[in-house]
């Protein structure tokens, strides 16, 4: 297992390696000076060239390069040209709602996913089998932001039940909290939920099919403790690797969600950041999201060696 | 499935591979004409791409002429689907949108499909390119999608050519690992050595056996890179990260639509819901065109 854990973070090397300098080169893929660009035009040579020296563009590539993930492996991603601080405070500053949105909406993704798979699964080819399966598909269909926005228009504009965006923190204020998160946990959960219950349906069927099963049933168990207690088990660990690709999509979702849902986390300060043309606070958020979604993936690996031995025993 | 694992070739491909007349290819034809969700989202995603042609002759108003006198009018018989805050009418807006959504969500996957093909054959065919194709590939898989197409977008600033740039670099890692994977099954296969030992060369086995025993997946996941290209671009211009602002795109009707969104209803739903519908039957069709192209994965 040792050894399984290190080859895999040596594996990892390369792809830390390839995300680094495509986010590197961002800002030299902007057309024309950076710091001009930064700047806008009313900016004099002068400070083209102090901001040019205070970047450090002058260096050549490599230099800059090896520089700036240098500062990358200890969080270190420069200053923000436009908020006076430093990007690695700027982002801790808005990491808690980023991650609360993140971890709401896995938990809506399986508690809607899993038992939707499982009754499709049980009630195979059955008229609930057919519109769920639709339903699954409607959910991947409908973009995140959309579906946002019918919820405000309903939940907020109609009923007025909900908050139509905000954000309270959650050691201020805990019901305020989870009635402005519950819209976006939702809008973002839901799309993935569609996708996780197609796999479960499927592994499901197939798990159902297994020898062990039918001897369950066989000794009379009732449906229900053999559905849970045996098939499930077994059903839901090729759900762990949809559970961990899914992160990735969360993470990115909630970059979408939080706009919609004006929630003051990383995803809004990219997009702020954008227009801003603050490079320094892009390329420190795009990378510590990659990052942990590259960790979460490696986690979610491990675990499924753990949870799957036959795994560990035919891979090594 | 097991049983399956013997029989790498289906019945359609071994008549290609023998070159018989076109006829006799088209039993997968017949059943994606069986299915009537995949004819009739067939059906709608062709009105829907003739509209988008014939938007012109569909509406009497300029989708982006400004008019102040009927600012956020609701539906009526003037302007079916209601104007915006500008005065700007909505329904040929969102025919409008169509265009750039379906062209660009159609050029994306016909040029993610070419590069993917082309790196996917070398990494599969060649094990010593496979490594630093793929890893670089696994790089570009780290990045959420929608973030690395915002990443991408912000250097390169707001239009539709850039929109387009990014998601070919976006969704052109996934096509490449499902045609190396198909690739690295087919090489194994004796028709390949045989070609081998008759002395063709790579590139016309590549050709001419390698990929087209790919191509059913690569089709069915082309028609989901369409649907994901379509969301992704009205993701980046909803964030203002897409197409120009100025341009009318189902995106951007959102984006602008967000802004009165207590007063005015119906320019979020609109747009919204020709955003949902297209991809709705672009999933359903590709779904279909699975069942009827690769039977082995049909579902149960």
């Amino acid at each position: 297992m040792i050894a399984y854990i290190l080859r895999r973070l040596v594996l990892l090397l390369p792809v830390i390696l390839v995300v680094g300098v495509v986010v590197f080169a961002l800002v030299h893929l902007t057309p024309g000076d950076p710091a001009a660009v930064i700047l806008g035009d009313r900016a004099t040579a002068e400070d083209i060239e102090r901001l040019r020296d205070e970047l450090g563009l002058n260096d050549p590539l490599p230099v800059q390069f090896v520089r700036w993930f240098g500062g990358v492996l200890v969080f270190d991603f420069g200053d923000s040209i436009f908020l006076g601080e430093s990007v690695s405070s700027a982002l801790l500053g808005r990491v808690q709602p980023t991650v609360l949105l993140t971890v709401y909406a896995l938990f809506v993704q399986i508690l809607i996913g899993v038992p939707t798979g499982v009754l499709a699964a049980i009630r195979h080819n059955s008229i609930l089998d057919r519109v769920l399966t639709v339903v699954a598909i409607s959910g991947a269909t409908v973009p995140t932001f959309f579906l946002g926005i019918l919820l405000i228009l309903f939940f907020a504009v109609r009923l007025r039940w909900l908050p139509s965006g905000g954000y309270t923190p959650l050691t201020e204020d805990p019901v305020a909290h989870f009635k402005g998160m519950l819209l976006p946990a939702f809008a973002l959960g839901f799309s993935s939920a569609g996708l996780l219950a197609r796999l479960v349906r499927s592994s499901m069927l197939d798990v159902l099919r297994e020898d062990y099963v039918r001897t369950a049933f066989a000794k009379g168990l009732p449906e229900r403790f053999v559905v849970i207690r045996h098939a499930l088990r077994n059903a839901l660990i090729p759900a762990l690797t949809v559970i961990g690709t899914s992160v990735g999509a969360l993470l990115g979702g909630a970059v979408v969600t939080e706009t919609v849902f004006t929630i003051p986390g990383m995803g809004r300060l990219v997009v702020q950041s954008i227009a801003r043309r603050d490079y320094p606070i892009i390329q420190g958020a795009i990378m510590t999201i990659a990052m942990t979604y590259v960790l979460v993936n490696l986690l979610v690996d491990l675990l499924y060696v753990y949870a799957d031995p036959r795994v560990r025993l035919g891979g090594d | 499935m097991a049983s399956s694992a013997g029989t790498a070739l289906s019945g359609n491909d071994a008549t290609r591979l023998r070159g018989e007349p076109a006829s006799r290819r088209w039993p997968w034809a017949r059943t994606l004409l069986s299915n009537p969700v995949a004819i009739a989202s067939g059906l709608v995603l062709l009105v829907a791409v003739l509209a988008a042609i014939f938007a012109p002759l569909l509406t009497s108003y300029d989708p982006t002429f400004l008019d102040p006198g009927v600012r956020l009018q609701g539906p009526s018989s003037d302007h079916l689907l209601g104007t915006d805050d500008r005065g700007r009418d909505v329904f040929s807006r969102v025919i409008y949108g169509g265009r750039i959504s379906l062209l660009i969500g159609a050029s994306v996957a016909i040029a993610a499909a070419g590069l993917g093909s082309v790196l996917g054959l070398i990494s599969g065919y060649y094990p010593r390119l496979d490594t630093p194709i793929m890893r670089t590939l696994d790089g570009l898989m780290a990045f959420p999608s929608i973030l690395l197409a915002i990443a991408i977008m912000a250097s390169l600033g707001p239009s539709a050519f850039n929109v387009w740039v990014a998601l070919v670099v976006v969704y052109t890692p996934t096509v490449a690992r499902l045609v190396r994977s198909t690739t690295l099954v087919t090489k194994q296969q004796p028709f390949v050595e045989s070609a081998r030992s008759i002395g063709m060369s790579d590139r016309a086995i590549l050709l001419r056996y390698v990929y087209p025993n790919g191509l059913s997946p690569l089709i069915v996941q082309c028609t989901f890179v369409v649907a994901f290209a379509i969301i992704s671009e009205a993701s980046l211009s909803f964030l203002g990260a897409g197409v120009d602002p100025e341009t009318p795109t189902w995106g951007n009707m959102l984006r602008d639509g967000q802004r009165v969104l207590q007063r005015a209803w119906w320019l979020s739903i609109f747009p919204g819901s020709a955003l949902v519908v297209t991809v709705l039957t672009l999933n359903l069709l590709g779904d279909g065109l699975r069942d009827a192209l690769d039977p082995r994965s049909r579902r149960r």
